[in-house]
């Protein structure tokens, strides 16, 4: 199996850390940051899979960063709501985003959520060029 | 509070009876009284009018008596000469012709010029008699004509006299006719027309000359108060002697006597009194039926007054819940939500901590054993905790309710299944009552399966074990709203505690029990739906909440 690479992005970096902690002994290959130029910053760098994105975030919020990954990188894009963000995931949705989490969630939920996304991103990549996108 | 709302309502409702009666009694005893008046005004005057008939009549009747005897007696005088009448023969022929056409005349006599009668006809040997010293005898001499006022004379019953004059060759003799006065008192008494009516006539000393029907006989001296001379006829009431009466009288004018005619009003009246009677009986049908009226009129008003009262009352009570709910709910939901992020660090540090120990071997850590279940049971407490908050963010959240048909008989029953083990489990029955054909709303089942959950949770607590909840639904068709009650055996709400119950937080269970949030969270969504969660209890016999929304939905 291919190691997944992942990106955790959010404020919290109690949160961010115990993530990818917990991440990395699921055999994901987890790195974190705390907010969406550090994750700009990050993707330019090295190349992700999967970026889990925190919708809640001060500076650029989770929104405005899916839209510039999903205008420059491949990676696919998990969003974190809280309950009364809930209603920006669909927007989230509609913008690219691959499936969105109701933060507080089981970090097995979110492990197996990762894994179906780098699938489908797999099978997509797969496929002729001409298909792609709509 | 409430007391202090209705005592100005009653004392309302006074006013609003006083005023009423105040307006309508004053015009209708007014016009009672003016239509009285007037009344009585007519009447008497037309009993007045009738007796100063009456009065007139009789005095011209007797001014005609006399006048009538007088130009008898003239006729006889004038038409014989002295000595034709000296003889007795002669006059006693010319008496009994005269009574043969009247026999008011009961003898003749002729005296000469020295008052000696020197011829008579009649039933008393008064043949020789001397008049001479006689009242009459003088004022016959000067005035030619004489009638005298009723005396007993030698004849010992009640006469009177009439005698001319006539001078003849330088000397003069008089005739004399004595007039019956029982004929006399028929012609005054003809006139009786009521009961207790009367006539007689007084002459100018006022004593009686024929006998009053009640008492006084003739020659005696009247009760009548002493009345000067006037012309005409006059009639007036008569207040003396207990007795009410109206008097007529007038003074004759061939002889200067008074004739009084009198009648008892009360009789003459009675017409007037029958009136007085029907409008005293009028005026307090009347009274009844205004003061009937005015209660009725005022019970009404009072009893949509206080009508609205409640309806303010309870709108208000309404008002002050909702914003209660609105703040309440607004910081409920900020709490929860900050409380939210480090909760969520607490689960992963505890799941991270959980992750670590799967790697260590357990026979190498002395506590392995007790960690791993710490670890456990603050997972357990961060679940717990979790649960609480995310009930308080059901309040915050400006959920938008879908609109879908929604069978209410469908959502109760759904929502029961959840709960029919637990209800077997704690032996409480439950019984449904649903109405066939419930029209459907527009709502949001969802929700409301949330709510009934939350309203059926407590009718289970409340009855604890061995009862009934009950869940009915109907249609009320005058408010366009379907309703689902839930009615359980449990102890009931204590009355102070109602206004209480829909306050978030507010609970009477034990911590692990309850979080106090199913009512309020119930209740900002049945708001948020349109419709009214209303609340009924009785202590020691249960509770009934009853959820209503309506059919059509208010968009
Ligand atoms: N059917 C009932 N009979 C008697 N008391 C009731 C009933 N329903 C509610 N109450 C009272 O109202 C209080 C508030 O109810 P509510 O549902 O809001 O909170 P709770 O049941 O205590 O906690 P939660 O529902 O959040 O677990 C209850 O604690 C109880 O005292
Ligand atoms: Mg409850």
């Amino acid at each position: 199996m291919d190691t997944i690479n992942v990106l955790v992005v959010d404020d919290e970096t109690d949160f961010t850390e115990l993530c990818v902690k917990r991440l990395r002994k699921r055999q994901i290959a987890a790195s974190g940051v705390s907010s969406g130029y550090e994750a700009l910053n990050f993707l330019e760098e090295q190349a992700v899979d999967v970026v889990v994105l925190d919708v809640r975030m001060p500076g650029m919020d989770g929104l405005e960063t899916l839209k510039a990954i999903k205008k420059a990188y491949p990676a696919e894009v998990i969003l974190i709501t809280g309950h009364d963000t809930e209603e920006c995931a669909e927007e989230g949705m509609n913008d690219g985003a691959a499936a969105y989490l109701i933060k507080p969630f089981d970090i097995e939920v979110l492990a197996r959520s990762i894994r179906k996304t780098f699938r489908k991103k797999k099978i997509k990549e797969s496929q002729p060029a001409g298909e792609k996108g709509c | 509070m409430k007391t202090n709302g209705y005592n100005y309502i009653k004392k309302l409702q006074i006013e609003i009876i006083a005023i009423v009666l105040f307006f309508s009694l004053i015009p209708l005893f007014a016009l009672g009284s003016f239509l009285y008046f007037q009344f009585t005004q007519t009447y008497t005057q037309k009993v007045t009018n009738n007796l100063r008939t009456i009065v007139d009549n009789k005095k011209k009747a007797l001014d005609m008596f006399f006048e009538e005897r007088v130009s008898q007696l003239k006729t006889i005088a004038y038409t014989h000469s002295y000595k034709e009448l000296s003889d007795e023969d002669y006059i006693r022929s010319l008496l009994s012709a005269v009574q043969s056409s009247s026999n008011s005349l009961i003898d003749l006599g002729i005296i000469n010029s020295d008052g000696e009668q020197v011829a008579y006809t009649g039933h008393y040997n008064l043949k020789g008699v001397n008049y001479k010293n006689e009242l009459w005898f003088h004022e016959v001499m000067f005035k030619e004509v004489y009638i005298s006022d009723v005396f007993m004379g030698f004849r010992r019953f009640p006469h009177f006299i009439i005698a001319v004059m006539r001078k003849e060759e330088g000397s003069f003799w008089i005739l004399r006719a004595t007039i019956d006065s029982n004929i006399f008192n028929l012609l005054v008494q003809s006139v009786q027309i009521a009961e207790k009516g009367d006539a007689y006539l007084l002459n100018s000393e006022n004593i009686l000359q024929t006998p009053s029907r009640f008492g006084k006989q003739v020659m005696e001296p009247s009760d009548f108060p002493k009345t000067p001379l006037f012309t005409g006829t006059t009639v007036r009431e008569n207040f003396s002697e207990q007795n009410r009466m109206i008097v007529g009288m007038s003074w004759l004018e061939k002889k200067n006597w008074l004739l009084v005619v009198s009648e008892d009003p009360t009789e003459a009246m009675t017409p007037l009194f029958r009136t007085r009677t029907m409008v005293i009986l009028l005026i307090a049908l009347g009274v009844m039926l205004i003061v009937t009226g005015a209660y009725i009129v005022s019970r009404s008003i009072i009893r949509e007054l206080i009508r609205s009262e409640r309806q303010k009352a309870a709108l208000d009570a309404n008002l002050v819940q909702s914003s209660k709910m609105a703040a309440l709910g607004k910081l409920a939901a900020g709490v929860a939500h900050e409380l939210n992020n480090p909760l969520a660090l607490i689960k992963e540090s505890a799941g991270w901590l959980k992750d670590l120990l799967e790697e260590e071997e357990p026979d190498k850590i002395a506590n392995f054993k007790e960690i791993e279940k710490t670890v456990n049971k603050i997972d357990l407490h961060v679940e717990r905790a979790k649960s609480v908050t995310h009930r308080m963010l059901g309040f915050g959240r400006r959920f938008e309710p879908v609109s879908e048909d929604t069978d209410l008989n469908k959502v109760a029953e759904q929502t029961l299944s959840f709960l029919e083990n637990e209800a077997l489990h704690r032996n409480i029955a439950i019984e449904k009552d649903y109405l066939e054909n419930l029209p459907s709303v527009k709502s949001d089942s969802a929700q409301i399966q949330q709510v009934i959950l939350n309203i059926t949770d407590n009718a289970i607590d409340a009855v604890g074990k061995n009862g009934t909840v009950r869940m009915k639904t109907g249609y009320d068709p005058k408010k366009e709203e379907v309703f689902l009650e839930i009615s359980d055996t449990g102890p009931g709400i204590p009355k102070e505690d109602l206004d209480k119950i829909f306050d978030p937080f507010y609970t009477t269970k034990t911590s692990g029990e309850g979080t106090g949030l199913g009512l309020s969270v119930s209740y900002s969504i049945i708001e948020k739906l349109g419709g009214r969660i209303l609340v009924d209890s009785t202590r020691g016999k249960g509770s009934v909440f009853t959820v209503c929304l309506p059919v059509r939905s208010e968009k």
